[in-house]
């Protein structure tokens, strides 16, 4: 209490709401919640399995030993000379980062209504929380990833773009403001509308089916269909993760710039909804 | 007043408003929400609204707040009481900020620790050191704070030795000892409470209350505190305010203020109109009590030594020769406690009457009770005919005039009942 910073502690609150205020500052102040929402995250969801972490290798390994028997075996899609397993793994922990940072924070204010009610923290810990999740879990499956890709390195059956590494922490800030963006946005008609969240599960397996996550968007040729699925803006950055660790990927300046136009735009709406439901979305939940 | 300036302020409320919207919110889903709104667009009744629901009461507000202006100073111990529905919950739940105000200014000068509900965000699956972790985390603590004050929480708990189990398998009341924990030594400013020390037994009640006690007096903490117990908040605040209807109807000393509750609560009024309240089919009406007063005080609130006067106005059909008072009085639990009569009986005469009745209660505890009045006659073969009956014809508050951090007076109505009996004499030892 002699802390004179803390004494001098001043909240302001006013029935005008500001249509971008973020307070990040706040949010810093919080971020030993943040750490703890995120090792809880983990913590729960492995406690009383029989395997516990190892999970998060299994399930995108098994996922992907049956996909490359369903689309690489049945199916015969070809995955631009890239080992099968090898582009699975890797097309999953990218697209699974997206739909993590999408999915998890769909629910953030129905899951947390209890919480919320009771005790002011600011909101914005929950979903950066749950992104920051989301990147573990992609980090750790591409330790997987590596494995395989040293094995085929060894064997040489790929050639990475290594200089285009560099481009990998922008594209996951990329994948994960959209997702988060997405997610937000949900979160915040959840308040009101249940049945959203009935779509979202639908929502995003039908996204993943037109975003070149199993099949490489080079396999579709020039067309309506590929321009339509460029549009769709997890593409782009799915494309270029690809190139960069896989050294097969198709790029379009355009269609990148217009990617990142799409998220920035969701990531405004999502903050300016989230800061407008956040205030009383306790009155209506 | 001077004193008052040149304190520091705490927390600062102007014209803060809050509504809610009546009846039902839109409809549960989007899809029903469409309908609704298509089917008001062609001028049709809505198809969700369920059948003989009254159209205007859709849309219609209720202000929880209706312009409260507050000024708390640094150090000190606010009650704030009022019946349910005057606006205290809505009022700490926007200081809290779990939700905004429609109109109005808070400034809060100091972090505020919330403790509107103990044991938010504890998940059974973490242990219990784990959940420190993340209440305090949720209350503003960072992990170092915690850490300093991880021992101190834990000895105060007392659950040392269930610390590392996952909390689902705590008792309820370990459950809510370890959360208050958490809440009390949070390193805030100001504190709010709601009700908390309902919970957990009589004992950690009393160490609760004396460590909030300590926070506001010897650690300059504000404290604001609610509560429907009369007591706790005698013990605990300097200052009181009371509200009503969502407006603050009385700020200042408490006994002052819990006066000013009891007379402005519905049950507890000097003056009982009792012309038409419901009277039991053991009377036969030929007598009908207008009114019960309590008489020669401003509140009903009768402190040790002093009597109740109390003056009861009523017709009488007939004259009667010997008619008999006597009331019987309850708990607010209705729980009959005893029975007072007149030892000579009226003598009424035909027509509109008065009596003013006096009496000695000096072992009744404290507590809050009220009275039944039963006026009746003993015929000659000694039966019982009963005129009129009117149940809580009167209530009041029984007070004991202790300074307020003298907790050994203080009365434990729920295990040592209602009757306090004269003092043992030791005769040997």
């Amino acid at each position: 209490m002699t802390n004179p910073a803390q004494s001098n502690y001043h909240v302001h609150i006013s029935a005008k709401h500001q249509l971008l205020k973020l307070n990040l500052k706040e949010v810093w102040r919080y971020r030993d919640l943040i750490y703890l929402f995120t090792k809880r995250n983990f913590v729960v969801s492995y406690k009383q399995t029989i395997l516990g972490p190892a999970w998060i290798f299994l399930t995108p390994l098994f996922s992907s030993i049956v996909q490359a028997f369903v689309f690489g075996g049945i199916a015969g899609i070809a995955t631009d000379g890239v080992p099968m397993l090898l582009f699975y793994l890797c097309s999953n922990a990218v697209w699974g980062f997206f739909s993590n940072c999408l999915t998890s924070n769909a629910n953030t204010f129905t899951d947390n209504a209890y919480v919320f009610g009771k005790v002011y923290f600011p909101r914005l810990t929950t979903p950066i929380s749950n992104m920051c999740s989301a990147l573990i879990r992609f980090g750790i499956q591409m330790l997987l990833v590596l494995a395989f890709l040293l094995y085929f390195l060894i064997r040489g059956q790929v050639s990475p773009h290594w200089a285009a590494w560099l481009v990998i922490p922008l594209e996951l800030a990329h994948l994960g403001i959209l997702g988060m963006g997405c997610g937000i946005v949900v979160s915040s008609l959840t308040t009101k509308y249940r049945d959203l969240i009935v779509l979202v599960d639908f929502g995003v397996s039908a996204w993943m089916y037109l975003t070149p996550v199993v099949y490489p968007l080079s396999t579709l040729g020039e067309g309506w269909m590929k321009t339509a699925l460029m549009i769709n803006p997890v593409t782009m950055p799915v494309e270029l993760m690809r190139y960069a660790i896989l050294g097969k990927g198709t790029f379009h300046p355009g269609f990148y710039c217009l990617s990142w136009a799409i998220t920035l735009v969701i990531a405004f709406v999502g903050i300016v909804i989230f800061n407008k439901v956040e205030r009383t979305f306790m009155d209506t939940v | 007043m001077d004193k008052e300036q040149n304190r520091e302020i705490a927390i600062r409320l102007s014209g803060v408003k809050k509504k809610y919207k009546l009846g039902q919110i839109g409809g549960a889903t989007l899809s029903e929400e469409l309908r609704s709104w298509w089917a008001k667009a062609r001028g049709r009744e809505d198809p969700n609204l369920p059948i003989g629901t009254d159209q205007r009461l859709i849309g219609q507000t209720f202000m929880a707040l209706n312009g409260v202006d507050l000024t708390v100073y640094k150090g000190e111990a606010l009650g704030i009481i009022g019946s349910n529905g005057a606006g205290k919950s809505t009022m700490l739940k926007l200081l809290c900020r779990v939700t905004a105000p429609t109109e109005g200014e808070i400034d809060l000068y100091g972090r505020i620790a919330s403790m509107l509900e103990v044991g938010t965000g504890f998940n059974g699956e973490m242990t219990g050191r784990e959940n420190i972790y993340m209440n305090g985390a949720i209350l503003g603590m960072t992990k170092a704070e915690i850490d300093a004050k991880m021992e101190d929480i834990i000895a105060f708990s007392e659950v040392r030795d269930f610390i590392d189990t996952p909390t689902k398998r705590y008792s309820s009341g370990m459950f809510v000892k370890l959360a208050f924990s958490v809440a009390a030594h949070l390193d805030s400013e100001i504190m709010i409470m709601d009700e908390v020390l309902a919970v957990g037994d009589v004992r950690f009640q009393k160490k609760c209350l004396d460590r909030m006690r300590a926070a506001a007096k010897k650690e300059g903490r504000t404290v604001l505190y609610v509560s429907h117990n009369m007591n706790t908040i005698r013990q605990l605040c300097d200052r009181c305010i009371v509200m009503d209807k969502g407006r603050i109807v009385f700020e200042g000393d408490v006994e002052e203020a819990i006066a000013v509750y009891y007379g402005k609560g519905s049950s507890l009024q000097l003056l009982n109109n009792c012309e038409h309240t419901t009277r039991e089919p053991i009377a036969d009406g030929e007598v009908h009590i207008h009114t019960v007063q309590i008489l020669d005080r401003e509140s009903p609130v009768v402190y040790e030594g002093e009597d109740i006067k109390l003056k009861i106005t009523f017709r009488a059909e007939r004259d009667f020769p010997g008619l008999a008072f006597r009331t019987i009085f309850f708990t607010s639990a209705s729980v009959p406690v005893g029975m007072a009569a007149t030892a000579p009986q009226l003598d009424v005469r035909e027509g509109e009457n008065e009596a003013v009745f006096l009496f000695r209660l000096p072992q009744l505890a404290e507590g809050e009770y009220n009275g039944r009045v039963v006026l009746y006659e003993v015929n000659e073969y000694g039966a019982e005919i009963v005129h009129d009956v009117v149940n809580a014809a009167f209530a009041f508050q029984k007070a004991f005039q202790t300074s307020v951090n003298d907790t050994s007076k203080r009365w434990n109505q729920q295990y040592w009942g209602s009757v306090v009996f004269p003092n043992i004499q030791v005769l040997e030892g």
